[in-house]
């Protein structure tokens, strides 16, 4: 990438942003509208109290004296405008997280262009009118109309429009690489597709609906959360409620102004404004790593997990086996059974082949090169089971046992004694024997051995720590699997799985109370990703996968269950944190208020006609006057909304050191923290305050 | 302070714990129906009130259910305790009225039934210038019986519930509670009444005694049938007295060994369930955890107000006496306490009654010193958490439990589970309302009667207007609303010019209204804490894990009495500042 590009590219980011955030700033004055605020009980009464504080500044300024107490307006006026900044500070939290996903969402119906289709029967028809089971023909360089599945030809298709990984992908009919989305491109051949869709309800649109919030319910949690929150607020309504007369009866009359400003201060407003923000912004880090959850309820499950199922091939080994080891027939040298299977596998380019051609370097043998040297190569077919080469008149092959067995007796020669014995050792441990020959001569076999991927061993213990199980599911036999499991470190394994044992397993997990979460790409895993509590499917699957899962992992890459996992712990423990901080808080906000409204209550005579209330020994901060404190704690209330904007959105940090670690740790920083924090920030908010109102 | 008094809570807090253990085990083996050495003795007269009451025991009943019976049975209960009470002179054929006292109007008697019904025992009266032995025997003791059986049978359908598997069947009501009565609180009750008499407690149906003193004065002596009444007053945390000045008298409460027996009868019931449920959940562990974080709380309770009675008053510091400990003498403010119980034994004695809602006293909590009479106000704000009501303190605190493992489940990264069940919008919802409740009618009834003339007629003269009167007041419905009726003393709800009630009236505010915050904070309660019974029986159980947050360590200790002491104290600090911190922090009388 150019420099110039670099620039361009940070220049209009920076003014999506600004039009993002000019975008979440009007937003937040339009989610004023109580129609919005009834949905969350915390800031409907905040914004109630922003109205009264009003209505009450505004009879003070134009109306005389008759509200608010000995109250000054532009008190009253002070706490009015902060409640309001309180409550607009929440809407903008919610903003800035739906702002979020909005821009992805724009860039997403860009690419809903109307195209019309070509029928199977050669009509054409407006893709938005596509429904289920029409089937339409798709050349190269051609936008793909709708959802559907392959049902003839293969092709390649640039998916970057969704996935953005640019590099185009397969797509052919039959197999586990059937499924087609809207609006990608076929780049290369033709493809005929059945539509899979009804008109509107294409992945496309899904996706645009979720990353821009219009489809967001509550989650379950969320409204448990929710419903603990309204009824904090409601204790809070009756202590303050019954304040005015337990005052009353003190002799010491309190304005409605301080007690709204008490209310507001004690009820949860921080978790209660951050809290769909928190929801959103867990939707909007999973779309980041390019997963889609079709649900927030899935998100919050995925934090739940105790049971990983695995697909051993490509999740936990590479998705080709290597070569490992030579085992040359008695009489053979390593070297030249090396020489040989290199030769064998010069114009193999399967990963396998370009495996040996790499371990027998390791034995010393020069690379050949193709072109230098006379030879013609024999594919691998279905019927030989076996390739190579011929070179010099002479002929180099490589299969499975028995194929080889069968062209070295066709040749004259007969196998070793000992040629069955290996092979069957390597199948039994779990590998894969090729069998090498040169003409009538068995020379050796070369062990292909399924290859852990680097750094899953550590991915495991993280994984444990976290307190999830992982089963690697595998069509191997038992020994096969125990020997990979046993070498990756996962926890346990499903042998010779089929997708009905899959199925059962999961059935079974739940059974003892377990939630389970697993990928899959193909249409029979679909029943299995639809039973899970957490179903992954692969972009790159079939249509059918990607219906019966909770998510769609757009970049098809197993093992980012891992981080899907970590999110919805995140976004579980972000409302955890935020609801502890929040109460708090409650407890230094009660020594500024309180004795502030107190400051007359059962006064005493203290000297030279000078009366003051016992408990003004509560001002343990110091709080400049009783106004200057009041005004303070609600101004610290609702800057605390915006400075904790940017947590709820990333999210707190989750660590894999055990529950009981994280407990203490979370109760530490956002228990005790929040015990402590608000004194230093009333503190330092009532020395500016309390300086600005003695000049 | 002395080594003594210290020595004496210690001890308290060791005997307790050695006599619960045992007893709550032997309580989750009656609730689980299995065999327990009584149950050859006791099955005959188990199955004989079954057939005799009707009662289909076998049934299993979900909560509605249960909910049903448990107010049906109550309202009975009430019925006939006010009938029985307002026709008093009617039972004089019995010989039990030998004082032939007449019966209490009826808002105070009103009052007086929603009290027992309620377990608060709450009392405007006097008993012995109000109450017949036979009102005593067949009235109230009855129901002192009753109310505290149906505090247990409640927190052990919460702990059905909360250990329940499959279905919605939280046992069967009528059994619960004919096995409560029969195999916990009667042979508690038959040994404690032994005790109690063999120590000088009396028990007899004799006319009241006139006393010549040596000053030549005349003296009426109270008589009755007190031991029976005084063992399940303490065992099923009732508090009410026999006599006005309850424990305090000679004849409930003769001497320390009494006292500290009948500390103990208060809170082995209490103490016992928090192992019942430890072993009915199979989680011994969180039993001990539970039991460690009340235990903290109230030692700490014990501690605070024994330091601020052994240190003295302000009165005694301005007048430059001595308080310390010296022989013969444990020194501190004597004041309003009986000298052969002391400092420690009044100190221990006040907090026991006022975190279970027993709400007995031995002393008089108004002549305590600021901080120490703040102790008791402390207590009460915490809704009966710190043990608690029998029954009424379990189920009371696994909704805070409930609470603090949502808030805490969260901050693990998990969506919340309590013994493998997940908590979800309903069970929050209820548990939410179900702590509510209590601080709603405290907070309620209290503004009535402050914001009102009719509220303000039951103050004292000599506080009336100043924080003593509020905290009068405050501590009157706040006690009412903890079923604990514990009184601070001078709110009064009865005038009555002479013994027997001739010529005696009520006020209707006060008794109605704090009769309506009684059984409102009451039952409502118990609907909640049945309704979350309800709610968690059917749910699915998660095996722990690694994640999984656990309930039975330190760390959750310490979450579990931060969140009881935040929502208490956020609760009830505005108007604990305004009587008795107000009061407590000034030397200046108001």
């Amino acid at each position: 990438m150019s420099d110039s590009q670099t620039h361009h590219g940070q220049e209009s980011a920076s003014l999506m942003q600004g039009a993002m955030i000019r975008r979440a700033l009007l937003d937040s004055i339009i989610k004023l509208d109580p129609r919005v605020q009834i949905r969350n009980p915390v800031m409907f009464v905040v914004e109630i109290g922003s109205v009264i504080t009003t209505v009450t500044w505004l009879i003070q300024v134009f109306g005389g004296k008759a509200l608010g107490g000995n109250d000054p307006a532009w008190y009253t006026f002070t706490i009015a405008i902060w409640l309001w900044l309180t409550v607009i500070f929440a809407n903008a939290a919610e903003a800035f997280a739906e702002g979020r996903g909005r821009a992805q969402a724009a860039t997403l119906r860009s690419m809903r262009k109307e195209t019309v289709a070509v029928m199977q029967d050669g009509s054409s028809k407006a893709a938005s009118e596509l429904t289920r089971g029409d089937v339409v023909v798709v050349a190269a360089g051609e936008l793909i109309p709708g959802d559907g599945t392959v049902i003839e030809g293969i092709a390649s298709v640039d998916e970057s429009a969704i996935t953005g990984e640019s590099a185009p992908v397969i797509r052919e009919s039959g197999g586990d690489r059937s499924a087609v989305t809207g609006g990608t491109k076929v780049v290369s051949d033709r493809l005929v597709i059945e539509i899979t869709q009804e008109p509107g309800h294409s992945f496309l649109d899904r996706m645009i609906s979720l990353v821009e919030g219009a489809a967001r319910r509550k989650t379950p949690n969320e409204i448990a959360l929710n419903i603990l929150l309204a009824a904090l607020t409601l204790i809070f309504v009756i202590v303050v409620a019954t304040l005015r007369p337990f005052s009353l009866f003190a002799g010491a009359s309190i304005s409605d102004t301080s007690l709204i400003a008490l209310l507001v201060a004690l009820i949860p407003t921080t978790i209660g404004a951050l809290l769909s923000a928190i929801g959103i912004a867990g939707m909007d880090r999973l779309v980041r790593r390019n997963v889609l959850a079709l649900s927030g309820r899935a998100v919050e499950a995925s934090g739940d997990v105790d049971v990983l199922l695995l697909d051993k091939t490509g999740t936990i080994t590479i998705g080709n086996r290597l070569a490992s080891e030579l085992i040359p027939m008695p009489g053979v040298a390593e070297t030249e059974l090396a020489e040989v299977a290199q030769l064998s596998s010069l114009a193999d380019e399967t990963p396998e082949g370009r495996s040996i051609v790499v371990l027998a370097k390791q034995y010393g043998i020069r690379e050949h090169e193709m072109a230098h040297i006379n030879a013609h190569f024999v594919p691998f077919t279905a019927q030989t089971r076996m390739s190579g080469i011929d070179l010099d008149g002479q002929q180099i092959r490589k299969g499975a046992g028995d194929a080889v067995i069968a062209f070295v007796e066709g040749e004259g020669g007969a196998p070793p004694p000992q040629l069955r014995e290996v092979v069957e050792r390597i199948a039994r441990e779990g590998g894969t024997p090729l069998a090498v020959a040169r003409d009538s001569q068995i020379l050796g076999v070369i062990y292909l051995k399924d290859t852990i991927k680097e750094g899953m061993k550590a991915r495991f213990d993280h994984l444990r720590a976290m307190g999830i199980r992982t089963v690697m599911v595998t069509g191997d036999n038992r020994l096969t699997a125990a020997k990979i499991a046993e070498e990756s470190g996962v926890d346990d394994f499903l042998a010779e799985a089929t997708p009905e044992a899959k199925l059962a397993l999961i059935r079974e997990q739940q059974g003892e109370g377990y939630m389970v979460a697993m990928t899959g790409d193909g249409t029979n895993d679909a029943p299995a990703l639809a039973q899970a509590d957490v179903g992954v499917a692969m972009n790159s699957g079939t249509q059918a996968a990607r219906e019966a899962g909770n998510m769609v992992d757009l970049d098809s890459n197993p093992t980012k269950l891992i981080e899907i996992v970590e999110v919805g712990k995140q976004l579980l423990i972000t409302r955890g944190a935020l609801t502890t901080f929040s109460i708090a808080n409650d407890v230094a906000k009660y020594f500024a208020i309180l004795p502030a409204i107190f400051a007359t209550v059962w006064a005493v005579r203290v000297g030279s006609g000078r009366s003051e209330s016992p408990l003004h020994v509560l001002n343990i901060m110091g709080l400049g006057d009783p106004r200057s404190a009041v005004i303070s704690a609600i101004v610290f209330n609702a800057i605390v909304i915006p400075l904790l904007i940017p947590l709820s959105l990333k999210g707190v940090r989750y660590r894999p050191i055990g529950a009981g670690a994280l407990l203490r740790r979370n109760m530490l920083i956002y228990g005790l923290g929040g015990l402590i924090a608000p004194f230093i920030g009333i503190k330092l908010i009532d020395l500016v305050v309390h300086g600005l109102l003695g000049a | 302070m002395t080594l003594l008094g210290w020595a004496t809570i210690a001890i308290f807090a060791l005997v307790l714990t050695a006599l619960a253990y045992p007893l709550g085990r032997y309580m989750a083996r009656v609730y689980q129906g299995e065999r327990v050495f009584l149950t050859p003795i006791l099955q005959w007269p188990e199955s004989f009130i079954y057939r005799v009451i009707r009662v289909d025991h076998k049934q299993q009943q979900d909560w509605k259910a249960y909910a049903r019976s448990l107010i049906v049975f109550s309202l009975a209960g009430w019925l006939l305790l006010y009938f029985i009470l307002r026709t008093q002179t009617l039972w004089n054929f019995t010989g039990l009225n030998p004082e032939h006292f007449h019966s209490a109007p009826w808002n105070v008697t009103f009052n007086t039934v929603s009290s027992f019904l309620s377990n608060t025992n709450w009392q405007y009266y006097s008993g012995e210038t109000t109450m017949s032995y036979f009102s005593q025997m067949a009235g109230l003791t009855v129901q002192n019986w009753l109310s505290a059986g149906i505090g247990v049978v409640v927190a052990v359908a919460l702990v059905r519930g909360i250990v329940g598997r499959s279905g919605r069947s939280l046992g069967n009501f009528w059994q619960d509670i004919v096995r409560t009565t029969l195999y916990i609180l009667a042979p508690i009750s038959v040994i404690g009444a032994i005790v109690l008499i063999s120590q000088g407690v009396i028990d007899n149906f004799a006319s009241y005694l006139t006393a010549h003193t040596v000053t030549g004065l005349t003296q009426t002596i109270g008589m009755g049938p007190v031991a029976s009444q005084e063992v399940i007053k303490e065992l099923g945390t009732n508090g009410g007295g026999f006599f006005n000045t309850n424990s305090a008298h000679p004849f409930e409460n003769p001497d320390g060994f009494t006292n500290f027996f009948e500390m103990l009868l208060v809170l082995v019931i209490p103490a016992a369930l928090i192992f019942m449920y430890g072993k009915m959940t199979g989680n011994r562990r969180q039993g001990i955890a539970i039991y460690g974080a009340v235990m903290l709380m109230f030692l700490g309770a014990v501690a605070v107000a024994y330091i601020a009675e052994a240190h003295g008053s302000p009165a005694q510091h301005a007048a430059g006496l001595h308080t310390g400990a010296i022989a013969g003498s444990g020194g501190g403010n004597m004041e309003g306490k009986e000298q052969r119980f002391g400092i420690a034994g009044s100190a221990l004695f006040d907090v026991i009654t006022t975190v279970t809602s027993c709400g007995a006293v031995n002393s008089a909590i108004e002549s305590y010193t600021g901080i120490g009479g703040a102790v008791p106000f402390a207590n009460l704000s915490a809704s009966e958490v710190i043990f608690g009501g029998v029954g009424t303190g379990l189920y009371s605190i696994l909704l805070y439990v409930l609470l603090a493992v949502f808030i805490g489940g969260l901050m693990v990264g998990r969506t919340p589970e309590w013994l493998g069940k997940k908590l979800e919008a309903r069970e929050i919802k209820l548990a939410g309302l179900g702590i509510l409740i209590t601080p709603l009618a405290a907070l309620f009834c209290t503004a009535m009667a402050t914001a009102t003339s009719a509220g303000r007629a039951s103050i004292s003269k000599v506080a009336a207007g100043g924080p003593q009167g509020f905290s009068e007041t405050f501590y009157a419905y706040l006690s009412q609303a903890n079923n604990n009726g514990s009184a601070f003393a001078g709110y009064t709800g009865l005038v009555q010019p002479a013994a027997g009630n001739l010529g005696s009236h009520g006020i209707s505010f006060a008794d109605l209204l704090g009769g309506v915050d009684m059984l409102f904070a009451r039952y409502a309660p118990i609907l909640f804490a049945l309704a979350v019974a309800g709610a968690l029986a059917g749910k699915k159980v998660s095996p722990v894990g690694l994640g999984t947050m656990r309930t039975d360590n330190p760390t959750f200790v310490v979450l579990l009495i931060g969140v009881i002491v935040i929502v208490g104290a956020l609760t009830f600090f505005p108007a604990l500042l305004l009587g008795p911190i107000v009061q407590g922090l000034t030397g200046h009388l108001y």
